[in-house]
């Protein structure tokens, strides 16, 4: 154990979040620490795989394609989160966001065009240049030179908490361990998508069969302590932010190469060969979320997405190549699954499309009709070899489980009172705002918005 | 072309950057890479060659070592252009030359300086070679350099013809006259402001860790305007010569001494520069060194700074040996235009152009 070392403000985390408190807080003259758990080739979060935030804008200047107000803003967060949001804390992040652009590109980080085959996103989202690994880089640099002090692997984080109060920490680092204490605690560590253990008991054992689409680290051990720490709860734990990806993804940091786009230009059935839903109800960008749901609720929480040769090259190229074959049957042995019930439930949707005109960018007239779950868009007949299928898993990205905030970005406690000098940003108080559902680029926006209060409230607390 | 594990591995970083796309606003090479429909042998040594080793995709991968997926791009594609330089060179008995670069150009050093040595001696005595000389042409005549130098220079301009020749079929590209003026033109653009070195933002490139820097960019412009400058003082002598019929040495404040000395100092520096750079590269983006890469700027460099002597030496003793150097240099430079790192220069710019045809189709 070395002798303990004081900071004004300790940051838990260093993703966007976490690193933009950072050098909020040494730019309003604090003394600052970043403890970061991901050696420095792997940090900064999920942020690593993010590529846009969500920025208001009434010009459209660049990197912006036209403007994107505040009530349209609003509207949409209210119809993904079904009012399951702080009214109050989700106008603060649409009006603060307006500056994330600036403050960014302030901060080293360069915006680019919208990246191709990413629909409908030029207008509402702004794009990072190289992504955000590109962006974390940059921010670290800038930090650095501010002269946040930057602690790589620091593991087994252990709070001492008095009451509603922060004292100080220790931490793990190739087997020391060291205590820092600060005048105040900015968490900013994500949530626990990939502790499988946690996910298991909001989700039974099905979660053993999820992938985790982000970074390893974000085993949810800074938003355990301070949920035992009595600080009040936002979201449950069986909620998260789960797509379909490609099943042979890794278990860990696939990020976006893991995804298939080909769900609505075919059929996906179970392992019993059967549908269980509507695979072209809108945009493939505006439905995958909640296919991650819905694979999760099938035997062995896998599915598989079928085409015909009439859908190659109508989507993003993926990493691996589909499982092919010349019929139904050899498709069906290739995947494992009854070819008598995948052939029924081909030839019953083959039965039941009628014909219109196709036109993969719009929503089309391809329909079915008369089934019990038909498809609403894309639909044509599967009869054209040779046969496509990439099998499915529930991919999590993020979970909506944290603490909950006040516009100062401090912590609250049961009694409705906030804590003094603990402050939290990014996905541990995201649910705040995104109780429910998703918009692209949100919960970067979330991050960066609350990063900044975070960082100038502990700044200010710690004078 | 690629061997086939350097294609296979290209081809596999390749099918995961197309999924991914975050780099795009880099350089013209992700562009280009998704506008292909299948990664093939042929369309590796495009894309390899169009890369400009800039840096900024690897040091912004989210799926970059300790990544299980391992992508380096500026590495596998600098393996996939070495090889691509040596398949394609003309004759083929000279391909060794680009997997021995270092041996290549301290053996041509060697000879053509001795060589030269040999032929000052012939020419003033072996007694009178270290006497004060004041004209070039007294340790060997007009004649017997400039035979050497236009003999060289055919040799030269006829193995860039077979070999640049063999690598346009081999990337597709149609007939020359078949691709628009607006495609030559925003190729040589891109080629003559580098503009695939400035990282998408304008910043510069990544080459020695996460900062950007311009300094590449710069030092590699001081050295193509140096070169330029260099080769002008030639071809306005060589006009004051036969057409003026005023035969060296010029006097300071001449054109062809303007312009050597002002090519031969940016070149001192830009060489400089480059090989400090290399000293600094992120040795991840090195997927080999065998001295290729620095023969060309190692060359330039010693053929400025013995050329710049010359005049300085003019009146001594020490012009005849300075002299046999300095051609020795310039005929060892002669060799690595044919089947050194020079012709990257060239492969670059047919790449650029295929991009930019590519564009148009």
């Amino acid at each position: 154990m070395t002798s303990t070392d004081h900071f004004d403000v300790i940051v838990l985390g260093g993703g966007q979040a976490g690193l933009t408190a950072a050098i909020t807080a040494a730019e309003n003259g604090a003394s600052v620490c970043i403890l970061e758990v991901a050696p420095r080739a792997m940090r900064g979060g999920n942020t690593r795989h993010t590529r846009n935030l969500r920025p208001m804008h009434e010009s459209g200047a660049f990197p912006m394609e036209g403007a994107y107000g505040f009530d349209e803003y609003l509207d949409d967060l209210l119809r993904v989160t079904g009012g399951e949001t702080d009214h109050a804390l989700a106008e603060l992040t649409i009006r603060e966001s307006e500056h994330a652009i600036t403050w960014l590109q302030d901060h080293g980080v360069a915006f680019q065009p919208p990246l191709s085959g990413t629909l409908h996103l030029g207008r509402t989202n702004a794009f990072f240049l190289g992504g955000g690994k590109a962006l974390v880089n940059s921010l670290y640099r800038f930090a650095a030179n501010l002269g946040v002090h930057t602690v790589y692997e620091a593991t087994n984080i252990d709070l001492n908490i008095s009451g509603t109060r922060f004292i100080d920490l220790t931490y793990q680092q190739e087997s020391n361990t060291h205590r820092i204490s600060g005048h105040c605690l900015v968490a900013a560590a994500g949530g626990f998508e990939a502790n499988l253990d946690w996910l298991e008991e909001a989700w039974g054992p099905a979660a053993r069969n999820f992938l985790v689409r982000g970074t390893p680290y974000n085993k949810g051990n800074i938003l355990r302590q301070l949920l035992d720490a009595e600080f009040k709860q936002v979201g449950d734990p069986d909620q998260c932010h789960a797509v379909a990806i490609d099943g042979r993804a890794p278990t860990y940091d696939g990020g976006i190469v893991s995804r298939v786009d080909s769900v609505p230009l075919g059929i996906v059935v179970n392992n019993a060969g059967k549908r269980f839903f509507d695979e072209g109800e809108d945009f493939w960008p505006k439905r995958y979320a909640i296919w991650g749901r819905l694979i999760a609720a099938q035997t062995d929480q896998i599915g598989y997405a079928i085409t015909d040769a009439k859908a190659d090259g109508l989507f993003m190229p993926t990493v691996l190549p589909p499982l092919k074959s010349k019929t139904i049957d050899g498709l069906a042995k290739q995947i494992d699954i009854p070819a008598a019930a995948l052939l029924q439930t081909i030839d019953q949707f083959n039965a039941a499309t009628i014909s219109g005109s196709f036109n993969h960018q719009a929503l089309d007239d391809c329909r079915t009709q008369d089934l019990l779950i038909n498809k609403s868009h894309w639909a044509r007949k599967i009869d054209t070899p040779p046969y496509s299928a990439y099998p499915l898993r529930p991919g999590i990205t993020f979970t909506y489980l944290g603490v909950a905030v006040d516009n100062q970005a401090r912590l609250q406690v049961g009694s409705g009172n906030a804590c003094e000098n603990i402050f939290a940003a990014g996905e541990v108080m995201a649910g705040n705002i995104l109780g429910h559902g998703y918009l692209a680029g949100i919960g970067m926006t979330i991050g960066h918005v609350f990063g900044r209060i975070a960082g100038k409230e502990a700044a200010k607390h710690a004078h | 072309m690629p061997t086939d594990k350097t294609t296979a591995e290209a081809i596999r970083v390749m099918t995961i950057c197309n999924a991914c796309r975050y780099c795009e606003g880099h350089c013209a090479v992700f562009p280009a890479m998704e506008r292909q429909t299948a990664f093939t042998k042929n369309n590796i040594e495009f894309l390899s060659n169009l890369c400009h080793q800039c840096g900024a995709c690897y040091q912004h991968c989210q799926y970059a070592d300790p990544h299980e997926f391992d992508i380096n791009v500026p590495a596998v594609f600098e393996q996939a252009r070495l090889e691509s330089y040596t398949q394609f060179l003309w004759p083929a008995f000279m391909q060794p030359a680009v997997l021995n670069g270092s041996r290549f150009m301290a053996t041509s050093l060697l000879v053509s300086i001795s060589l030269f040595l040999l032929a000052v001696t012939e020419q003033a005595g072996v007694s009178h070679i270290l006497a004060p000389q004041v004209n070039f042409y007294n340790l060997m005549p007009h004649s017997v350099m400039a035979s050497i130098f236009s003999f060289a220079a055919l040799a030269v301009v006829i193995s860039w013809w077979m070999t640049l020749r063999e690598y346009w079929h081999s990337i597709s590209l149609p007939s020359p006259w078949s691709i628009g003026m607006a495609s030559y033109s925003a190729a040589i653009t891109s080629a003559l402001t580098l503009k695939n070195l400035d990282g998408g933002h304008g910043d510069g490139c990544y080459e020695s860790g996460e900062s950007p820097s311009l300094w590449k960019r710069r030092f590699h412009h001081l050295v193509l305007i140096g070169f330029f400058l260099c080769f002008s003082a030639t071809l306005v002598g060589t006009f004051y010569h036969y057409g003026l019929d005023v035969p060296a040495p010029y006097g300071w404040l001449t054109l062809p001494k303007i312009l050597g000395v002002t090519g031969g100092i940016m070149l001192l520096v830009g060489c400089a520069g480059l090989f400090r750079t290399k000293q600094t590269t992120d040795h991840r983006l090195v997927s080999s060194d065998n001295g290729y890469g620095m023969s060309l700027t190692v060359l330039l460099f010693f053929t400025s700074l013995t050329g710049l002597g010359l005049p300085i030496a003019q009146g001594t003793g020490a012009l005849g040996l300075l002299l046999a150097v300095h051609l020795g240099c310039v005929l060892a430079l002669f060799l690595n235009f044919a089947w050194g790192k020079f012709t990257h220069g060239f492969f670059r710019l047919i790449a650029l152009l295929a991009d930019e045809h590519q564009k148009t189709q």
